[in-house]
């Protein structure tokens, strides 16, 4: 076979150089943006992966968990390798690996096969199983599967193998992360509630956040207040573990006996209303105690909010050392705003990292002046626009839904600003606009240690404006006249 | 090819045997029957493979497998610059493979280069309905918003094979509309046990959509020659294409490293194909011999000995211009190679190095950790065959140990009884070996250097493995209390 497409055979013919000068000015322009925003079908360099990523994350969040693609191998392949580039650390998961004929014959002798295997050779306590898109595609019924397996002993009887589909032809990330948190959480707590019970805890759910460092730091916070907690997940020492000359498969994660005692706990916070809505849902239904959903501690106000929240929980008064730990970043945000305010930026990511950017930006007198949501929704929208109105510096800023950085290009070049905050992926935008790039979002493959600095609590607004304020005052010593150079800034 | 048998002290066949056994003592019956004839040790002097391979993955070991998309898009589509290559499916796929390989380009990206992630972004709907529609408004828009493209590859994920959509036709019909090649490559993931079946996939789609459409403009020279397997990693390509133009030969075109549609479609007026990466592109190669009577020779360019080698073995098949031009190349490159290996040998002499990387370097960087003194004490292929195990034989010391899609855990156990100073493979590997405080170097992606290839490689290369090795950063692994 050859030339199926019946294409005439022609001399090679080079483009000329006036030609790329013509359409290298053109994909700048107001016209290419028009038809750039005209898009209907394809969609070029999203912000979003799919849902199984999340999923994977949220299992390595638990003690002794062995996160299980029932799918392809590639796909596990390609979660684990996002992961490690992004943590710069290992991230052990199994897939069954599924082929031609688990689409003809359904996917239940691999996902046990896989099981056996998995549970022999790696030992977990936990498998966590998760779907992508082949299984989803021919209608996998993963009860019966996982109910037969036990049966069959290719797992004890006893183990917890919480499962979620997650086809990645459905939302993003963060709804495989919320899917595989609540299955967990469902298996885990499964006839512990005890009446009467209370662990006097408070359980954190801190969302699909990809920081380890922001782990860290809500867990430094509650230190600080004196209660105890229980984290769902704690990905802290997962992917922020020790280099000691010993592997450890399950380097940390929330102990089991805790997220499965943690249904009779005093109270339940979960972080991020659009990460988390289907756990929050369940746990608001089934959870001892008091229950909140919040947005993500980002800048100042939503950091109070946090902590009044926390305090007011647990009848506590707000900590001298924290009260001192806000007055310091107020002071680091009031001895640099200069450096900030007025500034346009750009801001994309997922919906509760940009509110959590949009508020931090607003309370610094700077502009969230494009907002870009590759996989948004009207709540989202409708929440972002709330927090623009209720600032004089959200005026005349724009939210765009469902656009991808394709779309951002067009925005940068014919509406300026002066940085970008999102993750790695903006860096070819950023470059061709030739500004400044914040990557705070996930992934990133392109900066060290990135994900070790908290962004959330008042730490978090010392390492945002840190990172901003200097970097502004870098690009002003590096491209100011000779005469404009000078010691102090 | 090896001069003689090499032995490692300590290595015996019986040695590797027991290792291998130890390794699969944990795991169930079924499994263990199934992995054991993919481990072994080496037969050197058989110059066969001592390993099974090519079969489908055992489930839930950890292996290190992509997918047969991962292969198509990733590996022999993704590198050619001048096209928009469409990832047919769920946005997932293309995410995950967006500039993730390090296959470098030259142009202006969204100008005339297009290094970025494309997809259909499928969502229920389209499973439900079918993305047919959607792909033909989608590569109306490409076109239009890419008019330097000179082609559109549509490479479809798993759920475009299983619903049943034809992306043959809509791609035929809109090549038509549009006057551009859009070529349609059934690589869905689930097929096959591999990225494998998506080079073979790819390279049947260059054969039945591609080559043989273009003629270079410029007059036939007898010089003409492809360089097929060369993907440009770290700017591999930047190093071998010169290399052989200062050998005198015409690099018509790069398959498909910073590669060009039209180029790689007149291929088949070369005289000679030059391959580096057998496992992936020697499908093409067997084509174009068959059907245009091109031959083709394998190449190494790994590390000064193997290049010398490959190159008069190249000289070989041209007159005596090219066999002078040749000597003078290696005339000129030794004593800097000499000067390279001076620096760094006194510091690798006798380390041991254990690999596991895709289809070809397993076997062919061996020589080039050769050349400053170390040795390989273990090797595997994510997705090798046969024919690729028969040429690793007699590149490895005998009775060290072969591995065939190993898990996570045989890995690490290989290497907690060879005690490697560095293991060479890919991201998922590396930091399960640094935590364990082996030095380790990404051999899919050159971790972020490049180049390795060629005579301008092998100095980076040499840098980069005595970084590793060397560095003190490995003595704070230990605390002192």
């Amino acid at each position: 076979m050859s030339n199926l497409l019946g294409l005439e055979v022609k001399k090679i013919v080079e483009t000329t150089p006036e030609e790329v000068e013509r359409v290298k000015e053109w994909i700048n322009t107001e016209e290419y943006k028009e038809k750039n925003f005209a898009r209907q079908a394809l969609v070029i360099n999203p912000v979003h992966a799919c849902q199984p990523l999340g999923a994977q994350l949220a299992a390595h969040g638990f003690e002794g968990t062995l996160p299980f693609v029932h799918g392809s191998q590639g796909c596990a392949s390609y979660y684990r390798s996002t992961l490690n580039r992004h943590f710069r650390e290992p991230a052990p998961a199994v897939s069954d690996s599924m082929t031609e004929d688990g689409a003809v014959f359904g996917g239940q002798n691999n996902l046990h096969e896989g099981l056996e295997n998995a549970n022999a050779i790696y030992k977990p306590k936990m498998i966590a199983v998760f779907t992508s898109c082949m299984p989803e595609v021919i209608g996998d019924d993963l009860t019966a599967f996982i109910k037969n397996a036990k049966q069959k002993s290719c797992v004890p009887k006893d183990m917890p193998v919480p499962f979620a589909n997650t086809p990645s032809f459905n939302g993003t990330h963060i709804h495989g992360y919320d899917s595989m948190l609540v299955s967990i959480l469902q298996t885990l707590t499964e006839g512990k509630q005890i009446e009467g019970r209370c662990t006097g805890k408070l359980n954190l759910i801190p969302g699909c956040d990809f920081n380890t460092g922001d782990y860290r730091e809500y867990k430094r916070i509650l230190k600080e207040f004196g209660i105890p907690y229980t984290m769902l997940a704690d990905i802290s020492d997962t992917f922020d573990s020790p280099c000691d000359g010993s592997y450890h498969i399950y380097a940390g994660g929330t102990k089991l006996e805790d997220a499965a005692d943690s249904i009779n706990g005093k109270a339940t916070i979960a972080i991020g209303p659009y990460a988390t809505p289907k756990t929050f849902g369940w746990v608001k239904d089934n959870y001892s105690g008091k229950h909140v959903s919040m947005p993500m501690p980002m800048g100042i106000a939503k950091t109070d909010d946090f902590i009044m929240k926390v305090a007011e929980l647990f009848g506590k008064e707000v900590p001298a050392s924290l009260k001192n730990e806000r007055g310091r970043a107020v002071d680091a945000v009031t001895d640099s705003h200069q450096y900030m305010h007025g500034k346009k930026f750009a801001v994309y990511g997922d919906p509760d990292y940009l509110m959590g950017y949009v508020s931090f930006l607003l309370e610094m007198g700077a502009r969230p002046h494009h907002i870009l949501c590759s996989r948004g929704s009207k709540k989202v929208e409708k929440e972002l626009q709330a927090l623009l109105d209720g600032s004089m510096y959200g005026q005349g800023c724009k939210i765009y839904m469902n656009k991808d950085l394709w779309h951002l290009r067009s925005l940068l070049m014919t509406d300026p600003v002066d940085a970008v905050i999102g993750d790695s992926h903006g860096k070819f935008a950023t470059r061709d606009a030739k500004i400044p790039l914040f990557r705070f979002g996930f992934p990133v493959f392109d900066r060290v240690n990135k994900h070790r600095y908290p962004l959330i609590g008042y730490q978090g607004v010392v390492n945002m404006v840190t990172e901003i304020c200097n970097k502004f005052i870098d690009i002003k010593d590096e491209t100011c006249e000779d005469r404009d150079f000078e010691l102090m800034r | 090819m090896s001069d003689k048998i090499r032995k490692i002290e300590g290595i015996t066949k019986e040695s590797t045997q027991a290792m291998i056994d130890e390794a699969l003592s944990v795991y169930p019956e079924k499994a263990r029957k199934k992995r054991a004839p993919h481990l072994a040790p080496n037969d050197a002097a058989s110059g066969c493979a001592s390993v099974k391979s090519n079969k489908k993955t055992v489930p839930g070991v950890m292996s290190a497998r992509g997918c047969a998309y991962a292969g198509a898009k990733g590996v022999v589509w993704g590198p050619i610059r001048d096209m928009v290559h469409v990832s047919h499916g769920p946005v997932g796929c293309g995410w995950y493979s967006w500039g993730t390989r390090r296959n470098m380009m030259t142009g202006i990206t969204g100008v005339n280069n297009f290094a970025m992630q494309f997809t259909s972004d499928f969502q229920e709907k389209d499973i439900v309905y079918g993305g047919d529609k959607k792909l033909k408004t989608l590569l109306e828009e490409a076109k239009e918003l890419f008019p330097l493209a000179k082609g559109i590859s549509v490479l479809s994920e798993c759920p475009v094979g299983l619903i049943g959509d034809d992306i043959n036709s809509v791609a035929k019909a809109s090549a038509k509309d549009l006057d551009i090649p859009i070529i349609p490559c059934n690589c869905e993931g689930f097929r096959g046990v591999s990225q494998s079946l998506g080079h073979h996939i790819s390279n049947d789609t260059i054969r039945d959509y591609i080559i043989g459409t273009r003629e270079f403009a410029e007059p036939e020279s007898p010089y003409d020659i492809a360089l097929i397997g060369e993907y440009n990693i770290g700017g591999d390509a930047w190093s071998t294409k010169p290399l052989l133009e200062e050998c005198g030969l015409n690099v018509k075109s790069v398959w498909t490293g910073d590669g060009e549609l039209e180029k790689i479609a007149a291929t088949h007026k070369v005289k000679l194909n030059v391959i580096h990466c057998y496992r992936s592109m020697n499908y093409m190669c067997k084509v174009m011999e068959e059907k245009f009577g091109i031959p083709w020779i394998e190449l190494n360019f790994f590390g000064p000995t193997k290049i010398r080698q490959s190159l008069r073995a190249l000289a070989e098949l041209f007159d005596d211009n090219i066999k002078e031009k040749v000597e003078a190349v290696i005339a000129k490159y030794d004593p800097i190679m000499q000067a390279v290996i001076e620096e760094y040998k006194p510091r690798l002499d006798g380390k041991k190095v254990m690999l596991l990387v895709g289809g070809l370097r397993p076997r062919h960087t061996i020589g080039a950790y050769e050349d400053l003194g170390m040795d390989c004490v273990g090797s595997g292929y994510e997705f090798a065959h046969t024919d690729d195990y028969d040429r690793t034989a007699p590149e490895m010391p005998d009775a060290t140990v072969v591995y065939d899609d190993p898990s996570e855990y045989e890995f690490e156990k290989f290497a907690d009884a060879l005690k490697p100073d560095l293991v060479g493979s890919g991201i998922k590997e590396k930091y399960v070996f640094q935590k364990m405080g082996i030095p380790f170097r990404q051999m899919h992606s050159w971790d972020y250097s490049g180049p390795y290839h060629g005579y301008k490689g092998f100095e980076v290369f040499a840098r980069d493995v005595d970084m590793a090795i060397n560095s003190p950063t490995w003595n704070l692994v230990k605390a002192p209390y």
